[in-house]
This record gives structure tokens, C-alpha cells and sequence, in this order.
């Protein structure tokens, strides 16, 4: 989808009669419509795509969102919901006929139960204040997305989050327990339950991730886990990317499974650098963080593991974090990595595929090829251990025909994913932004398969619509799929 | 197309055609399992064979109708493992049963379910249609996650072709301690022992008999075996004990009678029905061995935050399985949810009806 496509307008008949309708139940104040009142909610993360929504409602509790719910089925209002509003793929664009739900009032820690690990909470609540609350027990709540001092459990949930730390603890999908959920239509839903399975089909699955397209989420209950007690990280430089990412299969074919397992390449870290003083290894072609963590008996064990097989994998340097101040400083240019994007360049357009990690060098070596031949830098991040490749295209929005040619090259990047294997977003969600590629990674009869689900849910497609599943006609208009005349399998979807 | 596939993808289309009920069957280690359903065979055993496994990418793929055994040893060559720890019901279980029936073994609340581990599938719809979700690599959010959803739908929702599944290194220690302890106390202790950073792998209690694996590094392992404290078990009756329990061929589960399986909220005091009890899962797994009524065992499950399911029927409990009330009931709602999906992926439902639940 471009970035480019046209803003739609917006009813003002229709927007004083929703708005008053809203406003029946809701203060004045959790019910906005004025340009300057919606303004801040045209966009999400990804700043690329903007829309004015119609009206915004922020109620306040479980009962308000279940009452806008109803409201808009019965006004037959299209729903956008909205956490924190980091997300990077736009799946929190609003639209210009339709409600902008916003969750980021629900914002309660409801319940801690330090001795069956677990934590129930609202949606708005931000992921590291979950961390926080439970710090006193001697519990955290483990997936960890960059933007954590930000990003909302709900949000997290909506699009399946992962982190730096996935490798070893999972995704959000393998950290949440039971969901709230009201249906597009105002229904409440409980799925998943205080147990570790529940009766039936496996909803909790099919609602994380599913990009707020099925259900909107009210509460979470999350997996609380034991704070290890030592971190430790090496840092390893090398002189080849390849090397490099042979490095990171061999760890793991040493039975190896880090906490973390981060790569960047020259021009990051010659981008972060003068940022962090992390005192990265400037002349090396790329850099791993390979962090421990773990009872201190597990740690030095593991530590002195991962630094022989960084030598035999040919580290032109290794070294060893020998405080909880340098274990953060080397980890504090990783983290920076996107601001110093922003540092060094007007704009950056951040890609998210996931590849099988031995199509790394091929892969690294295609990107900077595309990168010459758009004449844009690309600073590739990489969640090594997972495959899962972070490449950021620098560009400028202000030069003419810029922003074009880098969606051109990061859709280059998200096929290339797709050919050897992996996928085109490893956990920013599909949103607005990927939905083209879509037509890429999955067959006809899959896309039909993907509508037809959110149909059992939706069936008037009022919640989050056009995200995250194209249209076979899309797909169709842009030659990237043949749907023979008759044969669909799902007629009576809408195509539009 | 593979020729096996293709005769597949035809009866199929066939059976959606004519709303022919087909039983689908892998090794048939789990008939006893789930409610009865009656139809013409459609077995997957002859859809065999590991795809792709690459120790270092942690990932393996194979056919459904690939021996676990086959898997598991593929595995051990490599030092690696099925993480959630498959029960075993028989020589021939196959992979694709493991996922339609969504069973974990003792590992399972350390180290994650089935549908933790399910990276990818491909499986033919009920009308035939051969659809691919997710892939080979562990993280990918591309779509809804239909993968997932397979595991534990007994079937009823496609034929599984082909599985993808996250495999983890083999421990390199494993150590079982022995502690005599009430009921009170083992649900007690299990669960602070999971508050904190234990190399804890298994958990096991029966008759005021306490068990609990420990497997990690060396280090860990020792410094939580002195931590913990009682008695070691020797390695190969550690082993014996764990695959009894993983495999249900222990004393507890061979003396006949109704067993049901109570997944609950782990700190769910002592379950008070008459009959026999084993704990697993850190308490959040309880079996029951009992003729209490359904509706008192149900209700019991509630109480305890989960829910029950009738796993092995006995004469008494024979009528339950007919009238397909094996697996706990769905609220109203969730029921609508489940019929609208059943029909997405099997209109005609021809595919294991009623398996999982009446109409379904």
C-alpha cells in the first residue's frame, strides 16, 4: 500500500450523529471529533500513514468499550482499536468514517498473584510497568519489545510481540494465559483460562496476533516469570558478515540457547557509536551481543561456552561484560539503534522480515546490492538467534520520489524474505504497511481462508478493516495473484 | 502434488461433495481419546517422512504420518528434542496426531505445549484445499495464526499434511529427587519452586510421593538438587518413572476405572472428590481417578480455575462419550465462535464429526 494513497474524507452529518450517540454514555471529554482534538490519534508508529479519524472514543472501563461496541454495530460504524499507538506497521490507522477506539484509559494492573505467577491487567497498561509491579516478587513478565516503556499489553497481544529475549522465552503468545474480549457486536468473549489449556479450539493462539481484526481486548491475564538472578553478555567482533552469521549457528548447534542473540552491522554501529560510547569495535563488518542469563552458576558456565565458540568461529575480538554497567552499556547501542537512525538520517523506514538463519549472508549480501541500486544506506539489526532481521532504509521524505523508492526497496527486501523461506514481518504485524506483500507470501485460497476466519468473528468486517489481509482483487489488480473467473472459494466475500 | 496427497485431496473432495463423515487416523494410538466419531477411514500413516531439520535453525519438518519415534531419534542424533515432551500411546503415534490431539507431557509448563512449538502446517481443508500457515522460522506474524489452531482440534477443522515445530537442545544434566509430602504441601511447594530460578523440568505427585526432575547445566542442576533437597532417584528409574507418567503405562494409570484430566489454575487447593489423585504441571495438571458424578467433577474444575475432561471412560462413564460430552462444555458464546469456524474449514462437516464436540 502506498503511503501516498488518497486521505478520505470525512461526513459531518455522520460524525455528529456518532459522536452523539457516543456521547449519550460517554463525558464529553472521551468522545473527540475536533481536527485539533483527533489530531494526535492520525497515526501510529508508523508515521508514514496518516488519517484523520472520524471520532475518537476513549472510554474508561470494560463496560464503556462493550457500550461503544454496540453503539457503532447498531450505527453500523467501522472500529479501529488503539493501545499506546507505537505500532509500526500501521494497524492503528484510523479511518475516516469510522470510530478510533482507544483502550489507553484501561490502564490497571487489576491483580498479582505472586504464587501462580501470574498477573491480570488492562490493556493500556504499558508492557514494563507489568515488569515493574511484579519486581517486587521477584517476577517479571518476559517478552520485551523495544518500545516497552511505551507499548501497551493490548497492543502487544494485537500483534503477538516479541523482543530482544524471544529466543529463550517466547513471544507474547507463549506468555498470556486468558483474554477478555468483547466481538465486534459488543459480545463478551473468555478465552483461555487461569489453567494451562482450555476446552476447545485453541482461540488464545488465533486471537494474539491477529491485529485487532477478530476482537478487541479488555484484559489480559499474563505469565509471570522468575527474574534470573545474573546476566552476563559477550561481545564478539568480526571481520566478515558471514563469519558472522555462522557464528550464531554454531552456538546454537552447540546446544546453546541465549537470552539474547543481537547482530549489527558496520554501519550501525558506526551510527550508534557517537551516540552510546558503547565502545564498539569500529572497523569490524559486523558485531554480535550473545547474552547468558541464569543462576551465577549456569552463567559462567555458559559464558565461557559462548566465548570458545565465538573463537573457533573466527572473533576477531571477543570480550566479556564484567559488570552489570558495561553488560548495559554494550546492550545500550542495540537498543539506541532506531533514534540513531533518526539521528543520522531525516526518516527511516524500518523492515521487518524473518529468514531461516542460514540464508543470512545471502540475504545481507542482497540488501546491499538494493542499497546501491536505490542509492539509499540501509543499517541492517538483526535478532540473530531468531532470524528475524530489522534492516532500517535511511531516507529523506522531503526529496521528491524518495519515500517511493524506499517501499519499493523494502518490499524488494520482504520478497527476498519470502524466497528463501522466511516471512515478511517477524512481529510488527502486517497492519497497512505489509498488506501487499501479503499477496507475496500467501496463496489465493489461504488469503480466502484468512477472510473467512475473520468472518466467523465479524461478519459485517466493521473491526479494523483492510488490515492485515488484503482483498483477493487487490491482490489480483497488482498481478500478483491469478483468481480464475467462478473458481474463488469464497464467492460471497467482499472482494473490496 | 504427491501421489498420496493427491488421493487425499480427492477423497476429500468427494466426501465434501457427497457430505461423506470421514475418521481421520494416524498410527490409531489415540482412538480412545475425545468423543466417537463414525465414518469411512481416512488414514494419514502412509504420508510419512522428515522434510527438513537443520539443528542449527531449531526447527524440524516432517510429515504427519512420521513415527514420533522416528522424530524423537532423528532428534537425539542432533542432541535436540520435542521440548512439550509427547506421550507415547502406543509404538505407532504419529506426528500428526501428537498436534490434532494437543497432548503435552511433563515438561510441558516449563518448556511449553504443542502449540508453543508449532511453527507451521500444511493441511487439506474440508472441501480438499491444500492451504500452508505460518512457516520454518520461529518468529512470523504474517496472518492469523491457523497453525496454532490446529493443534487440539482433534481433526475436526483439516486433514494435517505436514507439521513445522520448534526443537530445543537435549539438557545436558538431569537429575530426580524424591520427597515425601502431603497434598497440601506438594501443591504448595511446586508452585514456589516455579516463582523461582529453578532448572525444574518435571513435576510429579502420587500418594504422598513427591518428584521432581531438574535438568539444565551441571551447575544449575546440582546447586538446585542441594537446594531443594531429598532423596536422588537412580538415572534409569528416574527415566522409568518419568516415561510411565509421560506415557500413562504407570501403576496409576493401569488399574482401570474412569480417568479424568483436570487442567486447573496451579494454585488450586486440594481437590476433594472421592478416588485417586496425581499431580503434575507445578499442580496445574490433576489427574482423577474417581466415580464421582460428572456435573460434581465439572463444577470441581470450575471452582479450581480450569476445566475437565473425561479421558479414559469406563462402563459407568460410556454413556458421557455418547452423548459427546468427553471435552468440558463451551459458554454460549464461545460455542457460536466455534461452530462459525468449524463450518469455514469444513462445510460439509465430514471431518472427524463430532469428535471434539456435537456438531462439530
Amino acid at each position: 500500500m502506498s503511503a501516498l494513497e488518497k486521505i478520505a474524507a470525512i461526513d459531518a452529518a455522520r460524525q455528529r450523529e456518532v459522536a452523539a450517540a457516543l456521547r449519550a454514555f460517554l463525558p464529553a471529554s472521551a468522545v473527540l471529533f475536533n481536527t485539533e482534538d483527533v489530531k494526535p490519534y492520525e497515526c501510529d508508529g508508523l508515521s508514514a500513514f496518516r488519517q484523520m479519524p472520524m471520532v475518537v472514543a476513549l472510554p474508561a472501563n470494560e463496560a464503556e468499550v462493550q457500550r461503544v461496541l454496540q453503539t457503532c454495530h447498531r450505527l453500523q460504524v467501522p472500529v479501529v482499536p488503539r493501545g499506546a499507538g507505537t505500532g509500526l506497521s500501521g494497524g492503528a490507522l484510523p479511518l475516516g468514517n469510522g470510530v478510533l477506539l482507544s483502550l489507553a484509559k484501561l490502564m490497571r494492573i487489576l491483580e498479582i498473584d505472586p504464587l501462580s505467577r501470574t498477573a491480570r491487567v488492562q490493556p493500556g497498561v504499558r508492557n514494563l510497568a507489568i515488569s515493574e509491579a511484579a519486581a517486587a516478587h521477584n517476577l517479571y513478565y518476559a517478552p520485551d519489545p523495544s518500545s516497552q516503556i511505551a507499548c501497551s499489553i493490548g497492543g502487544n497481544v494485537a500483534e503477538n510481540s516479541g523482543g530482544m529475549h524471544c529466543l529463550k522465552y517466547g513471544l507474547t503468545v507463549h506468555n498470556i494465559l486468558k483474554l477478555r474480549a468483547f466481538t465486534v457486536e459488543g459480545e463478551l468473549l473468555e478465552i483461555g483460562g487461569n489453567s494451562l489449556d482450555a476446552a476447545g479450539y485453541d482461540l488464545l493462539a488465533l486471537l494474539t496476533g491477529s491485529e485487532g481484526l477478530l476482537a478487541v481486548i479488555t484484559e489480559i491475564t499474563v505469565k509471570l516469570l522468575p527474574k534470573p538472578q545474573r546476566a552476563q553478555c559477550v561481545l564478539a567482533a568480526f571481520d566478515d558478515v558471514v563469519k558472522a552469521g555462522q557464528a550464531v549457528a554454531n552456538i546454537i548447534a552447540a546446544g546453546i540457547i541465549p537470552a539474547g542473540l543481537e547482530m549489527m552491522d558496520k554501519i550501525t554501529t558506526g551510527a550508534v557509536e557517537p551516540f552510546v560510547n558503547a565502545g564498539y569495535p569500529l572497523d569490524a563488518e559486523a558485531i554480535l551481543l550473545c547474552e547468558s542469563d541464569g543462576t551465577p552458576e549456569e552463567v559462567a558456565d555458559e559464558i565461557e561456552r559462548m566465548k570458545a565458540v565465538m573463537l573457533a568461529s573466527g572473533a576477531t575480538e571477543v570480550r566479556v561484560s564484567q559488570s552489570e554497567t558495561e553488560r548495559v552499556r554494550f546492550w545500550a547501542g542495540r537498543k539506541n539503534a532506531f533514534p540513531a537512525a533518526g539521528r543520522v538520517s531525516p526518516d527511516y523506514y524500518c523492515m521487518d522480515g524473518t529468514i531461516p538463519k542460514r540464508a543470512l549472508p545471502q540475504v545481507l549480501t542482497a540488501i546491499a546490492e538494493l542499497s546501491k541500486q536505490y542509492g539509499l544506506r540501509c543499517m541492517n539489526v538483526f535478532h540473530a538467534g531468531d532470524g528475524n532481521l530489522h534492516p532500517l532504509i535511511l531516507y529523506d521524505a522531503n526529496q521528491p520520489g524518495e519515500l517511493a523508492r524506499t517501499e519499493e526497496f523494502g518490499a524488494k527486501i520482504l520478497k527476498l524474505s519470502i524466497d528463501v523461506g522466511g516471512t515478511i514481518t517477524g512481529e510488527h504485524g502486517v497492519g497497512v504497511e505489509k498488506i501487499d506483500s501479503m499477496c507475496d507470501q500467501f496463496r489465493a485460497p489461504e488469503l480466502a481462508m484468512f477472510h473467512a476466519v475473520k468472518q466467523a468473528f465479524d461478519a459485517g468486517g466493521r473491526l479494523n478493516p483492510g488490515k492485515a489481509v488484503p482483498t483477493l482483487h487487490r491482490c489480483a489488480e497488482m498481478g500478483r495473484m491469478h483468481v480464475h473467473g467462478g473458481q474463488e472459494k469464497f464467492p460471497d466475500l467482499p472482494r473490496f | 502434488m504427491e501421489p498420496i496427497v493427491q488421493q487425499l485431496t480427492e477423497t476429500l473432495r468427494q466426501a465434501n461433495a457427497n457430505k461423506t463423515p470421514l475418521r481421520i487416523v494416524g498410527g490409531g494410538t489415540k482412538d480412545f481419546y475425545g468423543n466417537p466419531t463414525a465414518g469411512e477411514t481416512l488414514s494419514t500413516g502412509a504420508y510419512r517422512g522428515i522434510i527438513d531439520y537443520e539443528p542449527s535453525e531449531l526447527v524440524l519438518t516432517a510429515r504427519a504420518g512420521t513415527p514420533l519415534t522416528e522424530i524423537e531419534s532423528a532428534l537425539r542424533e542432533k542432541g535436540q528434542m520435542l521440548a512439550f515432551e509427547p506421550p507415547h500411546f502406543g509404538e505407532g503415534s504419529t506426528l500428526g496426531g501428537i498436534i490434532a490431539a494437543g497432548l503435552s507431557g511433563p515438561r510441558r509448563p516449563y518448556a511449553g505445549a504443542v502449540r508453543d512449538l508449532v511453527l507451521g502446517v500444511r493441511l487439506l481443508d474440508g472441501t480438499g484445499e491444500d492451504l500452508k500457515f505460518g512457516g520454518q522460522v520461529m518468529k512470523n506474524v504474517a496472518g492469523f495464526d491457523v497453525s496454532r489452531l490446529m493443534a487440539g482440534a482433534m481433526g475436526t477443522l483439516g486433514v494435517i499434511l505436514e507439521v513445522s515445530l520448534k526443537t530445543l537442545p537435549l539438557p545436558p544434566a538431569e537429575v530426580t529427587l524424591h520427597q515425601q509430602r502431603n497434598e497440601a504441601d506438594a501443591i504448595r511447594l511446586m508452585n514456589e519452586w516455579a516463582g523461582q530460578p529453578l532448572p525444574i523440568s518435571a513435576t510429579c505427585w502420587t500418594h504422598g510421593d513427591l518428584r521432581i526432575r531438574l535438568s539444565g547445566a551441571a551447575s544449575a542442576v546440582e546447586a538446585a538438587r542441594r537446594k531443594l533437597g531429598g532423596t536422588v532417584v537412580d538415572a534409569p528409574l528416574a527415566g522409568a518413572f518419568w516415561r510411565g507418567v509421560r506415557d500413562h503405562t504407570d501403576a496409576y494409570f493401569t488399574r482401570g476405572g474412569a480417568l479424568w484430566r483436570l487442567a486447573v489454575k496451579s494454585t488450586a487447593p486440594v481437590i476433594v472428590l472421592p478416588g485417586v489423585q496425581r499431580i503434575e504441571w507445578s499442580g496445574a495438571l490433576r489427574w482423577l481417578q474417581t466415580d464421582a458424578s460428572v456435573a460434581t467433577i465439572r463444577e470441581a474444575a470450575h471452582r479450581a480455575g480450569g476445566h475437565a475432561t473425561l479421558f479414559r471412560a469406563d462402563a459407568n462413564t460410556n454413556p458421557v462419550i455418547n452423548n459427546g460430552g468427553v471435552f468440558h462444555p463451551l459458554s454460549p458464546a464461545l460455542a457460536v465462535i466455534h461452530r462459525k469456524l468449524k463450518r469455514t474449514f469444513d462445510p460439509a462437516g465430514i471431518l472427524n464429526p463430532g469428535r471434539i464436540y456435537p456438531g462439530m
